[in-house]
């Protein structure tokens, strides 16, 4: 998208430069160069990149969305000025506070819900980010290919304390996250 | 007469009073352009020093320049500013000083209207300059969600000035894009079709036509939240029946056509000011102005791409990806139609062009980091970063202020009659475009490495600091380039040297008169049949001068122009102009208290005020219609024409129409909310029900349908000058049948608001009620009228305006009370 976009710059400016530097030519017709001009480079050109720019977008989108898969593990969050709350589907009445657990290599699906004003979660290598709002459930698939320590926000302004707005997300291997889910039970 | 004579005749009848009272009593256009420019220039200045304000905050890393508290209502107000207070009203006083000089007339439509708007925007915007040095400034950003701008989460006045202060700008905005739109349609030369225009009227036209759909989902998205925060009606409240996403939802209904509201006059005057400064013509017109009216549809179609992140189904964001990416392709046409007339002519590196190269640069930037945004898996991260801040400065400050500098530069001799002196716009260009690119640039990088937009500090160990530095000491350079072009604008004024006449050689009509321009414009009214009339014929200035054209021998007091045919520009009628008037200042200060007393909750003074604004609605009304004379009248060259007040539809019934188009916008997003709500909000059913009354609802149709058929016999029997009393008591009297109706049905809706449901009926009847109780006082002033007789008897003209406020009152009671009265039968 970068190198394509710089391109696409590039030919901009280029034509801007040669406008300014070339002898202009013995007249052509009105006619030719409007099609040149805007027939080609203003309406086929930016058509077809863009269809195809379009596609590749949706197709990955579409492989980022939850899929039902029997490995998946439900978490939910629920966002509030200024603290993020962490349930478990799999551990009933656990709750974790600013530090979101989960198995790592195993699909995770997120239930994102706020308890005052719009949030957003946002893991940014774990995934994109997905609003909190009030009485509304969003579901956002996440997966940690290795075990470790994920930065998350919240990344919808939220009022004062929106700065420092920020939570952990601990993905365990699967004995961790076993010893994690026995812990929780005792 | 001769041209000097005409010049002082003209002179005497169309200038605005001398001191001070001048200022306050002028409805001239070039007055109060000039007015709107320096107002918005005033609130740039202060939007960018908030701007400069975030950089220093940011410029280190745990900054204690100022608390988050205060830092929020710094960036919401940097945000309105620019939004409401600068860049709309920039566009509104470009288009108010310079329309009727390209169109070739002598004033807007409704030249008491332009003042009403302009200090509609000063009143309002002085609301908010207070609420700023007061510390109690909007903190909630400038897109206000609730719940955080709910009386929960925000407490204070500060949203309320928000709320309260940008609905009364806006209606600032509403009334230039009505008079914006009949003026290009209606007051243009003789001969100037549409195909003529000259490009620039293309792009304010379709800007107007967006403003008029564009903002009334915000005003009513302001007024439901202000009712939420005032009166605890739960529109936005999921617990109670509401929804936060539909603020959203009706905020970017208006957020995304603001972007192009903003964009399309910069691209106007890019369309304007390179093909002189290539010395030729743009190349495909048409195809710009198809490209421009594409664009305005497409924005309205991808609204929702502000809101990837909110959890909307997938299938529907595939549908906004791909109208958003859609929306480059006209963008594109007009790129490289610049871009080719660059290549058809001989360009000149001018200043006004530095500038526009400078448009080229960052605009294609911005464009290409836009369809990066549209891609949605790009934005689920890039959301909410900097990187979106840097896109949006990208578009905005490339796509609107680099053109709006070009603008001032090129249109600055016409403006004073003067020629440039000193150099310093050049060197001032060079800090603004390099000093621009170093803040913004940068800003993409750290965007991209994580860094969100709004926080007031960010962590030592972030690995920010560096680039926030370099982007905050960029953007001091920035302001100091902003600092210059201020000052070469005030040395220009008043130092500089007379110019000549025509300094860049361009071909369209605001060029064909004596510089600075003289109140009047045009001494004569010149035919039009080029789309560069001063090209075809460069005598053409002298020719007016000489009263060769129009209206060119100037008649007792009156402000004369001439309406044309909308499409082929044939002229159709002798339009006799408003002199200098207070009602203007004192109808925006009625209507200013109204929106002061609901900001300070004093809500007794709320219906004395409005009682205000009807009485000098009224007086304003009737004021018009004393004219001088009556029937045909000599327009010059052997050309007899009706007056515009005695043909059927006059320029004021042409603005009714426009205004009644943006109302019914407001209407249909209040149904649009009602359906949201009903569909997608959570806890829908609500406990009650409205339950149905046959009473109410026969009385309401039926006057509604009396009310409405008997205009229509009143307007036949003035047509045959006929007396109306009979028909306008019996309109009357149906009105009155309609309002008790809704008057019954709005205190049982009351009961029912503290559920959204209830509140949202509550909302369309009020409504309903309120069109009615207009279209009443209308009729009444008819009776009035028609019983004083005398100087002012009502003309079909008045009666057809009455008829199309009465239809559309009827059909709003008509169709609020079936939609309201049938919903416990819908589930």
């Amino acid at each position: 998208m970068l190198a394509g976009s710089a391109a696409i710059f590039a030919l901009v400016m280029l034509l801007l430069l040669i406008a300014y530097r070339r002898t202009p030519a013995p007249r052509q017709s009105e006619h030719r160069q409007e099609r040149f001009w805007l027939h080609g480079l203003g309406l086929a050109f930016p058509l077809i990149t863009l269809a195809a720019l379009l596609i590749y977008g949706l197709v990955l989108g579409e492989t980022l969305l939850p899929k039902a898969n029997e490995n998946v593990v439900t978490v939910r969050a629920e966002a509030r000025q200024w603290s993020w709350s962490f349930g478990y589907a799999d551990a009933a009445g656990l709750r974790t506070q600013g530090v979101l657990h989960i198995p790592a290599g195993r699909p995770v699906d997120v239930e994102i819900t706020s308890l005052d004003v719009v949030h957003s979660f946002w893991a940014p290598r774990l995934a994109g980010k997905l609003d909190a709002i009030p009485g509304q459930v969003n579901v956002l698939r996440i997966e940690a290919a290795e075990p470790g320590e994920y930065h998350g926000v919240g990344a919808e302004f939220s009022g004062p304390g929106y700065s420092g707005d920020a939570f952990t997300v601990i993905a365990h291997d699967p004995a961790g996250w076993d010893a994690f889910l026995r812990r929780a039970q005792q | 007469m001769n041209a000097l004579a005409r010049h002082r005749a003209l002179s005497r009848i169309w200038s605005s009073e001398p001191g001070w009272r001048g200022v306050i009593s002028t409805v001239n256009h070039s007055d109060i352009g000039r007015m709107f420019l320096l107002v918005a220039t005033l609130f740039f200045l202060i939007g960018g020093v908030l701007a400069m304000l975030i950089r220093t905050q940011l410029a280190t890393p745990r900054s204690a320049f100022v608390a988050p508290a205060i830092y929020d209502q710094i960036f919401t107000m940097h945000g309105t500013v620019m939004m409401f207070l600068f860049a709309i009203p920039l566009f509104e006083g470009a288009a108010v000083y310079l329309l009727p000089k390209l169109l070739g007339t002598r004033d807007l439509a409704y030249p008491r209207l332009s003042a009403y708007g302009f200090w509609c925007y000063v009143f309002g915007g002085l609301m908010l300059v207070f609420a700023l040095l007061a510390g109690l400034a909007p903190d909630s950003g400038w897109f206000m969600y609730p719940p955080l701008s709910s009386s929960a989460h925000s407490p204070g006045v500060n949203a309320d000035f928000w709320l309260i202060g940008v609905t009364f700008v806006e209606v600032s905005a509403i009334a230039a894009a009505v008079e914006i739109c009949v003026s290009i349609l209606k007051f243009r030369a003789p001969g100037m079709s549409l195909d003529l225009m000259p490009i620039f009227a293309w792009y304010a036209l379709v800007t107007a036509l967006m403003i008029l759909m564009g903002f009334p989902p915000l005003i009513l998205g302001s007024i439901l939240l202000e009712l939420e925060r005032a009166f605890g009606l739960p529109f936005f409240e999921s617990a109670l029946g509401g929804s936060p996403l539909l603020w959203q939802h009706l905020f970017w209904l208006f957020g995304h056509p603001e972007v192009y509201i903003i964009f399309l006059p910069a691209a106007g005057v890019i369309s304007t000011v390179l093909p002189v400064m290539a010395r030729t013509t743009l190349l495909g017109y048409r195809w710009v102005v198809a490209a421009a009216v594409a664009l305005a549809f497409l924005s309205f179609g991808l609204w929702v791409h502000h809101m990837f992140a909110t959890g909307i189904p997938h299938m529907g964001l595939a549908f906004f990806s791909a109208a958003s990416t859609l929306v480059a392709v006209p963008t594109g046409i007009q790129i490289f139609a610049w871009l080719g007339t660059l290549w058809k002519g001989q360009p000149r590196l001018t200043l006004p062009m530095l500038y526009i190269i400078g448009f080229f640069f960052t605009f294609v930037i911005g464009g290409l980091t836009g369809v990066m945004v549209a891609i949605v898996p790009f934005d689920w991260q890039a959301h909410d970063t900097a990187f979106v801040t840097a896109h949006l400065h990208y578009v905005l400050f490339g796509g609107f202020v680099f053109p709006m500098l070009a603008g001032l530069y090129y249109w600055l001799p016409q403006l004073t009659g003067r020629k440039r002196f000193f150099r310093i716009g050049e060197m001032a260009f060079w800090l603004i475009f390099l000093g621009f690119n170093g803040a913004f640039l940068a800003m993409h990088w750290v965007g991209l490495l994580g860094q969100r937009r709004r926080i007031a500090w960010y962590p030592v160990d972030a690995g920010w600091t560096a680039i926030n530095l370099f982007s905050s000491i960029s953007s001091f350079v920035m302001a100091i380039g902003v600092a210059m072009v201020v000052f070469d604008i005030a040395l220009h004024a008043l130092l500089a040297i007379r110019g000549s006449r025509n300094p860049w050689g361009a071909g369209t009509l605001e060029w064909a008169m004596p510089t600075p321009p003289a109140a009047y414009n045009f001494a004569s009214i010149p035919i039009v049949g080029d789309r560069e009339p001063l090209a075809r014929d460069p005598a053409l200035a002298n020719k007016i001068a000489r009263g060769e054209y129009f209206l060119g021998e100037p008649r007792g007091d009156s402000r004369e122009t001439l309406t044309v045919d909308a499409a082929s520009g044939r002229p159709e009628a002798l339009v006799i102009f408003p002199g200098n008037s207070t009602l203007p200042i004192t109808l925006a200060a009625a209507t200013g208290a109204a929106f002061l007393a609901a900001l300070i909750r004093a809500y007794w003074i709320v219906p004395l005020a409005l009682l205000l604004v009807v009485g000098i609605s009224l007086r304003w009304g009737w004021s018009q219609h004393a004219a001088a004379y009556h029937g045909i009248q000599n327009v010059g060259r052997a050309t007899l024409l009706p007056q515009a007040i005695e043909t059927d539809r006059s320029p004021g019934w042409w603005g009714s129409a426009f205004l009644l188009g943006a109302d019914a916008v407001l209407y249909g997003s209040l149904f649009f909310g009602y359906a949201f709500l009903w569909t997608v909000g959570p806890n829908w059913p609500p406990p009650q029900w409205l339950s149905l009354s046959v009473l109410e609802l026969a009385f309401g149709l039926i006057g509604a349908a009396v009310a409405a058929i008997d205009l229509h016999a009143a307007a036949r029997a003035a047509s045959r000058s006929a007396s109306l009393w009979r028909e306008l008591l019996i309109a009357f009297a149906g009105a009155a049948m309609t309002i008790a109706a809704l008057a019954m049905a709005l205190t049982r809706a009351a009961q029912l608001t503290d559920y959204a449901y209830g509140a949202t009926i509550f909302v369309m009847i009020a409504y309903a009620l309120i069109h009615a109780a207009i279209a009443a006082i209308m009729i009444c002033s008819l009776a009035y009228r028609t019983l004083r007789g005398g100087a002012a008897p009502p003309r079909t003209s008045n009666v057809n305006i009455v008829r199309l406020w009465t239809d559309y009152a009827a059909f709003v009671a008509a169709t609020s009370l079936i939609a309201t009265q049938f919903s416990s039968y819908l589930t």
